[in-house]
């Protein structure tokens, strides 16, 4: 590393102030590498609407394969993308761009990905619609004109994976009483995070946004298996039903679930099934549970 | 004032006996190459001529030619990434390139940093700026050990979160924001703080082209050393005096005329202000130990 010291000196007060300059030289540099990798780290806590060219690696790796030149901005044909200036907090010369700003418009081509030296957008990447760089999440129920019971839509209109990425799913408008709510929808398997919904949502602050998928996703515990996929699988239902038991209901008094059959009364109560709905207009009943006792 | 007046400034004599154009040829041909490379990189964002795209870490010229910064492609390296095909191909010709003109050519033809602290360390030898802090010359190479072992422990190219080349030269390319306060400091280090404090003794890119250009054919020579009349100029010029000495001294040592340490830039500012022509460009190959044959010129006494 170092030329000049790489041989130690003869005499004993020379290696004693050879010893000492290293010692000081190692723990100046030392504390200033410790201050830069305390910066890196905070580097890597990418703020959630900062997202990431398509094909983008993983943040943590992407930190460590992008040599910020650029040259993904530059290929970009909708100025979508920029390099973060030192007082972004993105880290330093790193493109990032925000959906709410300008939106990736999602090129079939991909040219930010095939511009890039380095593997940070993974050149893998070649269906635009495979690309993850977030999700978009409906995150204010409280505003979105939908869920207010309007036909605003403008976010499952735009989007370029339209009825797969985002669906309108109906809901009764209980506060009419008469009306159907159309409740956008994301599905995060065929989500890009491409923001073009976050773009063109009407509020002044949008009710859709894209996040990481980090954020944006809660994760099944790995032992967790869902039943009715599991029954679909086998063809069967996984469990012995003919030791299966129903006990009697406890309901509040006076309080009746619509198109409940209890097993108690033998009773079943008037269904207020919605159209569409897996169950149908009225449920079916519990498997193993079809006569009467 | 009256003192800065007498001070005799650097290089006159050399003015005086060649003429002012001479005695700044390479400092105005480093000048052009330091805003020409710049420029071409300007022209695609101001006048949408796109010749180079990209900027010093990685470009893309005309589509054709890749240039990857060896430096920055090793910090990515000891954080586990390999480069594309192109970035690859980038760095093979970056390499080799500074492995033949030497590595620190890209300190005084290329970087643009250079531009600002040698304009701190004009001013500061106009204002008579003497003393203040001083450390080692080799902090430069610990600090890029310690960016390259900090690279593999954090697992980012770690000196790119911080470097004032990469900022100020994609500050100009892709908009500045605060990058310009950066650079400020980098200025006033050298100004008032350390001379030649910044590409002297800290930059680790620096001392990385440094170690590239370890055995280039291409090095400053004094030939003519026999003629120096010890005026001292080349010392005061020099971003890097230590390298002169053996070099230009080593006539009675059994030393060659060919400054062959690595931290020499090739700026070729020695050059320019020896009214003696002592030195010029060579090749480290031409450096016999005596050059007294070359000329016989008696030292002028003082």
């Amino acid at each position: 590393m170092n030329p000049k010291n790489s041989t130690p000196p003869k005499s004993g007060a020379a290696r004693r102030q050879f010893l000492f300059d290293s010692a000081r030289m190692v723990c100046g540099v030392g504390l200033l590498g410790l201050g830069l990798g305390f910066y890196a780290k905070q580097a890597k806590a990418l703020p959630a609407l900062a997202l990431r060219p398509p094909g983008a690696l993983p943040e943590d790796d992407f930190l460590g394969a992008c040599i910020r030149c650029g040259l993904c901005v530059r290929d970009c044909p909708y100025n979508t993308l920029e390099l973060a200036k030192p007082e972004t907090p993105v880290a330093t010369g790193t493109p990032y761009f925000t959906a709410r700003n300008i939106p990736c418009e999602m090129c079939e081509d991909i040219p930010c990905v095939k511009a890039c030296p380095t593997k940070a957008l993974d050149h893998a990447l070649t269906d635009i619609n495979q690309a993850k760089m977030g999700v978009a999440v409906l995150i204010d129920h409280e505003t979105c004109l939908n869920f207010l019971g309007l036909r605003c839509d403008v976010c499952y209109r735009v989007c370029p994976v339209i009825d797969k990425a985002i669906t309108l799913e109906m809901l009764p408008n209980e506060r009419t009483g008469r009306h159907a709510m159309f409740l956008p929808t994301v599905h995060s398997e065929h989500c890009t995070g491409c923001g073009k919904c976050e773009k063109s949502c009407v509020l002044e602050e949008a009710a859709i946004r894209v996040l990481p998928p980090k954020l944006a996703k809660g994760e099944l515990g790995h032992h967790y298996r869902v039943g009715w996929d599991e029954q679909k699988k086998a063809g069967r239902s996984l469990i012995d039903e003919s030791k299966m038991l129903d006990l009697p209901d406890r309901l509040p008094e006076g309080a009746q679930l619509p198109g409940h059959y209890d097993p108690a009364s033998g009773h079943t109560a008037p269904a207020r099934g919605l159209p569409g709905s897996e169950a149908g207009a009225i449920p079916s009943l519990p498997p193993g549970l079809g006569s009467k006792p | 004032m009256s003192q800065i007046a007498d001070k005799k400034r650097i290089g006159a004599e050399a003015v005086e006996s060649k003429g002012w154009l001479r005695a700044h040829k390479w400092l105005i041909l480093r000048r052009l190459s330091q805003f020409g490379i710049l420029g071409l990189f300007l022209l695609g964002p101001l006048a949408g001529l796109w010749i180079v795209k990209g900027n010093l870490n990685y470009s893309h010229t005309l589509g054709l030619l890749p240039l990857t910064d060896p430096y920055v492609a090793l910090q990515a390296l000891f954080a586990g990434h390999v480069p594309e095909k192109l970035g690859l191909i980038g760095l093979a010709i970056a390499l080799a390139f500074y492995l033949l003109v030497g590595g620190r050519v890209y300190c005084s033809w290329v970087c643009p940093v250079n531009v600002v602290t040698d304009a701190a360390g004009w001013l500061r030898d106009r204002l008579g700026i003497k003393g203040a802090s001083s450390i080692s010359r080799n902090t430069r190479y610990w600090i890029l050990g310690m960016t390259l072992l900090g690279s593999a422990l954090s697992g980012v190219v770690l000196w790119e979160l911080v470097n004032p080349v990469s900022m100020l030269h994609r500050g100009l390319i892709f908009g500045m924001g605060a990058a310009w306060t950066v650079v400020i400091a980098v200025f006033l280090l050298d100004l008032f703080v350390m001379n030649r404090g910044w590409c002297g003794r800290l930059c680790p890119v620096g001392a990385f082209y440094s170690l590239v250009g370890r055995w280039s054919p291409l090095r400053i020579s004094a030939p003519l050393r026999s003629a120096c009349n010890d005026c001292m100029d080349c010392f005061e010029v020099c971003p890097e005096p230590q390298v002169i000495r053996p070099a230009l001294k080593g006539e009675g040592k059994g030393v060659g005329p060919v400054i062959l340490a690595p931290s020499c830039t090739n700026c070729g500012r020695c050059i320019d202000v020896c009214s003696k022509e002592v030195f010029t460009y060579g090749l480290r190959f031409n450096n016999p130990a005596s050059t007294d044959t070359l000329v016989k010129v008696q030292p002028e006494t003082k």
